[in-house]
This record gives C-alpha cells, sequence and structure tokens, in this order.
C-alpha cells in the first residue's frame, strides 16, 4: 500500500428530493507515472490510482478509469441528483490491489 | 473628454521620462480589495495599519490580497485547500509514537486542537529554557530530541512543515501578535537590521521588493509585502508545504546572494521581525499561493 493514502470527500448532509448536489472528492496519492526515472537512471514503476467509481444507494453514480497523465491528489467535482435519503459510497483502486473506500450519508427532506 | 485628455497628457509624461532615462521610483500600489471568508465562517483579517514601530509601511496587507482570484478561491474552503491534505498526515504524525521513551505528541499534548490553540501567534517568540528566540519548528524537535528521544527532522523538511501547519491550524484568524520588546529585543533588532541591507550580486534588500514595490511586477509575478502571516504555505508551483525559512533563502538565493542556513540565528531573527511587520493580521496558515 502506498503511503500517506487518504480520501476525503464532501457531500452536503441534507438536500430536497430531486436537488442537484454537488459532490467533490480527493484522495492523496503520489500517482507515480512509470515514466519517471530514479537517481540511478532506471524506471520507477508505475503506481496510480486506475479506478473511481462512486454509488448510490448501491446504484452507480459515477465509474472513472484514470491513466498516468492524471496528477498527483486526483480530485473530483461532479454533480449528482439525489431521490431519497441514502448514502454515497466513493471507492478507489490502487495498481498495487490496494483498495480505499469512504462512505457519506445524505439525508432528502 | 476630459478623462481621455488627461490619459494621453499622462502618457506622455511617462514617455518623457523614461526618454530622460529617469528612475521613476513607483509608489506602492494597493492591492484589490477582496474579504477572506473561509467555510463560510471564519472572517480573516488581511489588512491592518501596522504596528509604529514599522514607519516604512503605511498598511500591511495578506498576501492572499495580492493573488489571483482563482488562487484566492482555493483558501476559502477547506476542502479546495490542497494544504489540508498534509495537515491530515500530519495528525497521523501526531498521534503516531516515535523515538526511545515511547511517546508521540499526543502522549503529552493530548488533541492538537486544545493543547495548541494560539500558540503560533506569538511566535517566533524567546523561550526561557534555550535562552533565545525560537520558532515553532525549534519546540519540535526540542521535543522530539528531549522528550521523546526521537531524531530531530529537517529543519525544512515535509515532516517539520506539515507539523507545523497543524500547529499553525489551530490558530487560524488569530491575530499575529510576537513580542519584539523584552528579552526578544536584541534578536529583533538583528532582524530589523537585516531586512534593510542589501546583499547579493543585484544589492536587495527586502525592503527594495517588499517595502518600496508591493503590488508592482516583478517579471510576471505581482510582489507582495513578503507577509508571512499565511505560512506554511502551500504553492501551486511546487505542489508542497513551504516552510518560512524555505521561502527565506529562496528569496536571498533570488538576490545571488549566499543564503543564510534555515533554523540559523539570523534567519530566526528575520523571521520575528518580518513576524511583527504583520502583527495584527490574522494568522491563515495554511495558505494558498502562487
Amino acid at each position: 500500500m502506498a503511503s500517506g493514502v487518504k480520501p476525503r470527500v464532501k457531500v452536503p448532509k441534507t438536500a430536497a428530493a430531486g436537488d442537484v448536489i454537488t459532490i467533490k472528492t480527493l484522495i492523496s496519492h503520489k500517482m507515480e507515472s512509470g515514466r519517471r526515472k530514479d537517481k540511478k537512471g532506471e524506471l520507477i514503476p508505475r503506481e496510480i490510482i486506475n479506478r473511481f467509481t462512486c454509488e448510490f444507494n448501491g446504484q452507480s453514480v459515477l465509474e472513472v478509469i484514470l491513466e498516468p497523465a492524471v496528477s498527483t491528489n486526483p480530485y473530483f467535482e461532479f454533480q449528482a441528483k439525489v431521490p431519497e435519503s441514502g448514502e454515497f459510497k466513493f471507492t478507489w483502486y490502487d495498481d498495487d490491489g490496494s483498495v480505499y473506500d469512504t462512505s457519506k450519508s445524505i439525508k432528502v427532506s | 473628454m476630459i478623462f481621455s485628455s488627461l490619459k494621453k497628457t499622462m502618457g506622455l509624461a511617462s514617455i518623457a521620462a523614461l526618454a530622460l532615462g529617469a528612475v521613476v521610483a513607483r509608489a506602492e500600489q494597493a492591492p484589490k480589495d477582496a474579504t477572506l471568508v473561509i467555510n463560510g465562517d471564519t472572517k480573516l483579517v488581511t489588512h491592518v495599519k501596522p504596528p509604529s514601530y514599522i514607519p516604512g509601511l503605511s498598511d500591511a496587507y495578506s498576501g492572499w490580497r495580492f493573488r489571483a482570484t482563482e488562487t484566492q478561491a482555493l483558501e476559502t474552503d477547506d476542502f479546495d485547500n490542497p494544504g489540508m491534505i498534509f495537515v491530515d498526515q500530519a495528525k497521523d504524525t501526531w498521534n503516531a509514537v516515535d523515538g526511545t521513551e515511547g511517546k508521540s505528541c499526543a502522549s503529552c499534548h493530548g488533541a492538537p486542537e486544545e493543547s495548541m490553540k494560539g500558540v503560533r501567534a506569538s511566535y517566533p517568540k524567546w523561550d526561557p529554557a534555550m535562552g533565545k528566540v525560537a520558532t515553532i519548528e525549534m519546540e519540535v524537535n526540542n521535543c522530539r530530541t528531549t522528550r521523546m528521544g526521537a531524531k530531530a527532522w529537517k529543519y525544512t523538511g515535509k515532516d517539520m512543515t506539515d507539523m507545523s501547519a497543524l500547529i499553525t491550524l489551530q490558530s487560524r484568524g488569530m491575530p499575529v501578535d510576537v513580542a519584539v520588546n523584552g528579552p526578544a529585543k536584541s534578536t529583533w533588532e538583528h532582524g530589523k537590521e537585516m531586512y534593510y541591507t542589501r546583499t547579493g550580486q543585484l544589492e536587495l534588500s527586502c525592503a527594495s521588493c517588499h517595502e518600496d514595490h508591493y503590488g508592482d511586477l516583478i517579471r510576471a509575478e505581482i510582489l507582495s509585502q513578503g507577509q508571512i502571516n499565511g505560512f506554511p504555505t502551500y504553492r501551486l508551483k511546487n505542489g508542497k508545504l513551504n516552510s518560512i525559512h524555505a521561502r527565506f533563502k529562496g528569496c536571498v538565493r533570488d538576490t545571488r546572494a549566499e543564503t543564510y542556513k534555515p533554523g540559523s540565528a539570523d534567519f530566526v531573527a528575520l523571521e520575528l521581525y518580518v513576524a511583527s511587520r504583520g502583527n495584527g493580521l490574522s494568522v491563515e496558515g495554511p495558505s494558498v499561493r502562487n
């Protein structure tokens, strides 16, 4: 597991039914592209977050495939319509097999 | 009509000045007007009248006021502020045991939100036990070596700067209030002398840029007053938190002088003096700059 990886998510705590809300996500990750060389001139192996998903009550909201050109600490901001109260689940998949996840619940009145 | 003819006259006047080769000293420019509110509830002071012992400065402005609108916006929300990633990492370090004594920062200091509240605002300050003016970094390393039995961190290294940001955050919004009198007086005087002494091949003092020309362009950048109330600072140019002494070093290097060592008595004195120039501004760290 890469060091210093920490997911952060911002979701409003409440919303009205049918509201379009803005979700912000950020994960601290070095996103080693696999193209850089170390001091000895040898390639540093690639290690990036290659996939990111967001689900709401088990239903897919967003799925992203990331490539090596994505910068360090990848940040996503997107919008979603919330029909009911529930839980957003966010998952990041690392090249080394690690999976980082976090979830946030939202109350719809 | 009046305006356009006035403009024309001014244009001619400046061309005349250029033609004569006269050095036109530009008056200090007030930065743009904007209010810094973080997370929608913490209002920060970015403009004050400086204390009477800073005669060279009529107004003290936080560096935030000189930055582009987009850069300013990054600091108004802790989620958007990339510096907070490192604060989170420092929080893990705070709770991690290190050294021969089997202690972490938390073993003695508990939660940083409680124990470190207001600490940053008065630093650098006189430490009676050390017998000199100490910075946050010096106190952290003192704790690590004498109480934790751990290795001292590099003064401007990542661990140190991130920890300094975690400590600074607990004072955010409080006014900078460093003591310039009492036992710290001679250190402060030394810092002041450094601030006004021209050094390097370019023969620049700190004041040459940050007092006489703030608000003006230095190549493609807008000069700030060099206030340090926003440190540690996340800089977009290097994507990490930057400490005060690392920034000082960069600035001195740019005058093409031999730089002082981060953590040296000289830089500590300069830090105290520069901090005092911003007494009254809000502690802003970790801030976002370009």
